[in-house]
């Protein structure tokens, strides 16, 4: 129990150095390969449970999702998405009937990338909602986009024609005119900016009202894992 | 005795050498994450499991591990801590994780980690190396929670995210930015600081009156 026996041990052979650190990082490897491997179904449940909660809360009415892709010149359904494809979600009503697509965009905010999921009916040509999925906007001011009642309540009945614009505060009037916030100019017409853009870069992917891909199958409520 | 030396250990971290007020170290968690209480505290139970676990590995091993190679053994034993509580936390609570962001790994930089087991844990046995890294990361957490309450009930009218203001309180949002954890670090420094001189004080004049009453 000598408190010094660090500086009294005799030089040890380098043998003893290698394989020390090789026990060291192996026992390492062991227990973070443990860890990972223990808490994975948690972190992929968690992301998947809020995805699907973000698509619920966009797209008012509707109960099933499933992901859809946009290949061989048509979107079509799958159950996995390929890793960096863009993905929309097609929302189904509890009778499986297409009620409306939640899409993804993201882009350039005031300090980092904003990710946001927002819901379009292709029908009436309408944003009827809008979820702030990742940011890191100035507290207090920029976080506004999604602390600010006021404002995410904008997108719930907001026409995308021609575009979305952002006015000052107060002179809103027009269905594709959206209160900017005071004091976060920039971050909410960085939001309108995502969905302009996200909705220029799928219009002509979009099929035309009414021949939505239909709900594949009931293996659709875990269909959806990111 | 013996109790009384471990309680030594435990005391000496939480106020007389406390890790942020007196050495100044683990500054670099301490500013960036006091932005609300909550996240404090989840910072610094993330440190206190990295400092208590590495801390009774390293004392348990501090016969075995060559010193030549021992800055690297207490970094792997660190590390590996580190991703443990970074999974943890990415599986029970995303929310925090989020927050918290990248000063997770970044634990694995505090000073003030590598220098318990430097300084303490690699010399002394394992009852009282635990003993030093519990006090020591309580100091750590202690701090870290005065900062982080102090920044959110300014800024943002609020503790753990309940009101405690009326509606007419205007938030001092610079409070939550960077530059109040800056402002709120110095007062409180200058508070500890003023608080040890004053103790200082005290205690000379009790010598003198003692010296003279003789």
């Amino acid at each position: 129990m000598s408190s010094d026996t660090l500086k009294q041990a005799p030089a040890p052979s380098s043998l003893r150095l290698v394989m020390t650190l090789a026990i060291a990082g192996l026992v390492s490897g062991i227990a973070i390969i443990g860890i990972y491997e223990s808490t994975l179904p948690t972190i992929t449940a968690n992301k998947a449970r809020e995805l699907r909660e973000a698509v619920f809360k966009v797209l008012p009415g509707v109960s099933r999702m499933q992901a859809l892709v946009y290949r061989d010149g048509r979107i079509q359904a799958v159950t996995e998405p390929e890793k960096d494809e863009p993905v929309v979600y097609g929302g189904y009503d509890e009778a499986g009937d297409f009620v409306g697509y939640a899409m993804p965009g993201a882009g350039p905010g005031f300090q980092d990338t904003i990710a946001l999921l927002y819901g379009y009916m292709p029908r009436e040509r309408q944003v009827v909602g809008m979820e702030i999925l990742e940011s890191r906007e100035t507290p207090g001011l920029g976080d506004k986009i999604y602390k600010d009642a006021e404002f995410v309540a904008e997108f719930s009945a907001l026409s995308v024609e021609p575009e979305i614009v952002t006015v000052k505060k107060g002179t809103g009037a027009q269905p594709n005119e959206v209160d900017a916030i005071t004091g976060a100019t920039i971050s909410a017409k960085a939001v309108v900016r995502i969905i302009n853009e996200t909705h220029v870069a799928w219009a002509e992917q979009l099929p035309a009202p009414g021949t939505e891909p239909p709900l594949a199958g009931e293996s659709t409520d875990d269909g959806a894992t990111p | 005795m013996k109790k009384n030396e471990s309680y030594e250990e435990f005391v000496k971290g939480i106020w007389r050498d406390n890790p942020v007020f007196a050495q100044v170290l683990g500054m670099c968690p301490m500013l960036a994450v006091t932005n609300s209480a909550i996240n404090a505290i989840a910072m610094g139970m993330a440190s206190m499991f990295v400092l208590v676990g590495s801390s009774f590995l390293v004392s348990i091993f501090r016969n075995v591990i060559p010193k030549q190679v021992r800055i690297s053994c207490f970094i792997i034993i660190i590390a590996t801590f580190v991703t443990i509580a970074d999974y943890t936390l990415l599986a029970l609570v995303p929310k925090v994780h989020k927050e918290l962001g990248a000063f997770i790994p970044l634990i694995v930089a505090n000073c003030l980690i590598l220098g318990r087991q430097e300084a303490f844990a690699s010399r002394y046995p394992t009852r009282l190396a635990v003993m030093d890294a519990l006090g020591m990361a309580g100091g750590f957490l202690l701090a870290l929670f005065s900062l982080g309450a102090v920044r959110e009930i300014l800024g943002d009218g609020a503790l753990f995210g309940v009101r405690i203001f009326s509606e007419n309180f205007e938030p001092w949002i610079v409070m939550i930015l960077p530059p109040g954890g800056f402002l709120t670090l110095g007062v409180i420094l200058l508070f500890f600081n003023w608080f040890k001189y004053k103790k200082d004080e005290f205690l000379a004049d009790v010598a003198e009156a003692e010296r003279s009453g003789n």
